[in-house]
């Protein structure tokens, strides 16, 4: 191996500031929610202690920050299961060719580049115009979807660029039906990029405020909560709730990395090492 | 043949169906709506159906509407260059000077995690750095640099475009570092070969592969910071304003139809952007 170049060095020394950028307030925020009670929202710490997520756990202090995270929580996984299932079949439909494919792909896109904020207007107006009452798990639920299924179906185009159509060839010349094929032969080897969707799905859900803004209704979803409390709480309670649902945020990210290398792992188990033998 | 291909025809439509639903209730009609509502007029309690223009003339005969529209763009391009610049050096290190694929998954890892976090938490986490007693100042204090606390690092464009820069960086890192692991390495022995120095073949070589990738995180970067208004609410302290936040204060007066006006003129300019973006590159190939 060649010895590392001068630049190399500058390189990663550059993408070290870009960790510490990245990183640094956040770490920065979890230090200072362990303020004393008497501390403010910068440094000094005047002490430390609990207090502050101590204070997230009375009613009366804060908002309704439980029920706001009951709330995303379960919004979260519904779009995140509507965004699998949703994305896969879209996926698979592009690979034939139907009319219309081209609008469809455009309205994706279009999805995916419009201001949020209209996507909040629009679905306001329309639930109103229309006499319904907007609630997060109606207006805010489809509204969310206009985010989160082009990022799905995005990454089921990747997935299927790199699919190998022989296996599927193969599974119908051993006789398989379309629905065999797509069951036994296509789900499990697109499996690993489906928890991937599943990820995007939760997250993009649970932390999406813009789009969520007019059309959740009087029920707040968390992100709406935390940033109605920036306009009047001026304590590190504020840094607890973020500390939290940061940590929470970093558990489903662990949890949907380590389901997605299991299931890759398994999969190479599973797979035998024909044609990598003596060619 | 003929038969078959008009039954994939209509398994594939049957299958695109439930994407293509939401679509058609949640993007198409409620832009629909706000292109009509844009012609109606609002009194102070209601919205009344009409066909008026009026809504588009006092938008486009205000002065507030070009300087709003002025500092959109500022924005986007500012923070277009930056991203650009931090986000190609990124991925550049990643594909070029990292060398087990290994360790390349694992940093990649790492820039990607903070995208699946709250953005309003991350934006709040500026507070603590750029305050007037913050740790910004007083480091610049204790080394002397400045006498007095800055005022204009929380609460201004500066810590808009910051925030932005933070916020939206990885939009560009993911497809430039996507597109140049899909460069073929023996271009660039090639190249090394036949004499080219290493600036040469950063910009002769790889820059014109990466372009897709660079244009797809342009789309990114340009789209995301010409729709917001949150980040320019918060950051600048409500002293700033762009288009996003022009339509936010429009609907929190209530005032729908020239909320819908404004993002209407707003949507028809986004679109032309990425019309001319999309131009460049051909999305699906890229993926």
């Amino acid at each position: 191996m060649e010895p590392r170049s001068r630049s190399f060095y500058l390189l990663a020394a550059f993408f070290a500031l870009f960790l510490l950028f990245l990183y640094g307030p956040t770490i920065t925020i979890a230090i200072l929610s362990f303020q004393g009670p008497s501390g403010g929202l910068t440094f000094p710490m005047n002490g430390t202690s609990f207090h502050w997520f101590r204070d997230l756990f009375e009613q009366q202090a804060v908002g309704d920050i439980w029920g706001s995270f009951r709330r995303s929580f379960a919004l979260g996984l519904m779009v995140m299961v509507t965004t699998v299932v949703a994305s896969v079949m879209g996926g698979l439909a592009f690979r034939k060719r139907f009319p219309g494919s081209t609008v469809v792909f455009y309205l994706i896109i279009t999805s995916l580049v419009i201001p949020s904020i209209l996507i909040s207007l629009g679905v306001g107006l329309g639930f109103s115009q229309a006499g319904f009452e907007v609630h997060w798990s109606t207006s805010g639920f489809g509204a969310q979807l206009t985010w989160t299924l082009p990022f799905g179906l995005l990454i089921m185009f990747a997935v299927f660029n790199r699919f190998d159509k022989s296996y599927e060839e193969a599974a119908r010349d051993l006789g398989a039906t379309p629905w065999q094929t797509l069951r036994f032969v296509v789900l499990p080897i697109i499996g690993p990029s489906l928890i991937g969707v599943a990820l995007f799905g939760f997250t993009l859900s649970y932390d999406e405020f813009a789009r969520t803004l007019l059309t959740s209704g009087s029920y707040n979803t968390l992100p709406l909560e935390i940033f109605g409390m920036t306009t009047n709480v001026t304590t590190p309670v504020l840094y607890a709730l973020g500390t939290l649902t940061t940590v929470f945020s970093l558990l489903m990210i662990g949890i949907f990395l380590l389901l997605a290398w299991a299931s890759s792992r398994r999969k190479a188990k599973a797979g035998t090492d024909a044609g990598k033998g003596m060619v | 043949m003929d038969r078959l291909s008009k039954n994939n025809a209509l398994s594939g439509l049957l299958m695109v169906s439930p994407l293509l639903a939401v679509l058609l209730i949640f993007l198409v009609l409620p832009i629909a709506l706000i292109v009509v509502v844009s012609f109606w007029r609002a009194t102070e309690f209601s919205i009344i159906p009409a066909f008026v223009w009026e809504n588009y003339e006092f938008l486009f005969g205000s002065p507030v509407t070009y300087r709003v529209f002025f500092n959109t763009f500022k924005y986007a391009l500012i923070t277009w260059a930056i991203t650009l610049t931090i986000g190609f050096t990124v991925a550049y290190f990643l594909a070029f000077h990292v060398r087990t694929l290994t360790w390349q998954i694992a940093l990649f890892l790492i820039c990607t995690i903070p995208f699946w976090t709250s953005n309003i938490i991350r934006m709040i986490s500026w507070i603590p750095f750029l305050g007037r007693n913050g740790i910004a100042n007083s480091a610049l204090i204790s080394w002397g640099v400045i006498d007095e606390p800055l005022d204009w690092l929380l609460f201004s464009d500066f810590a808009v475009i910051l925030a932005f820069v933070h916020l939206y960086t990885l939009f560009m890192v993911v497809p430039i570092f996507n597109t140049m692991m899909r460069i073929d390495k023996s271009l660039i022995e090639a190249a090394r070969d036949a004499g080219a120095s290493g600036a040469q073949i950063l910009w002769n070589v790889i820059i014109p592969l990466t372009k897709p990738g660079i244009m797809i995180g342009t789309i990114f970067v340009v789209t995301l910071v010409m729709g917001d208004f949150i980040t320019v609410r918060f950051m600048s302290g409500s002293q700033s304003a762009n288009v996003g936040r022009l339509i936010s204060n429009d609907i929190a007066l209530l005032q729908y139809p020239s909320a819908s006006a404004t993002a209407v003129v707003l949507l028809a300019t986004v679109l032309i952007v990425i019309g001319i973006l999309l131009r460049f590159v051909d999305i699906r190939k890229e993926l």
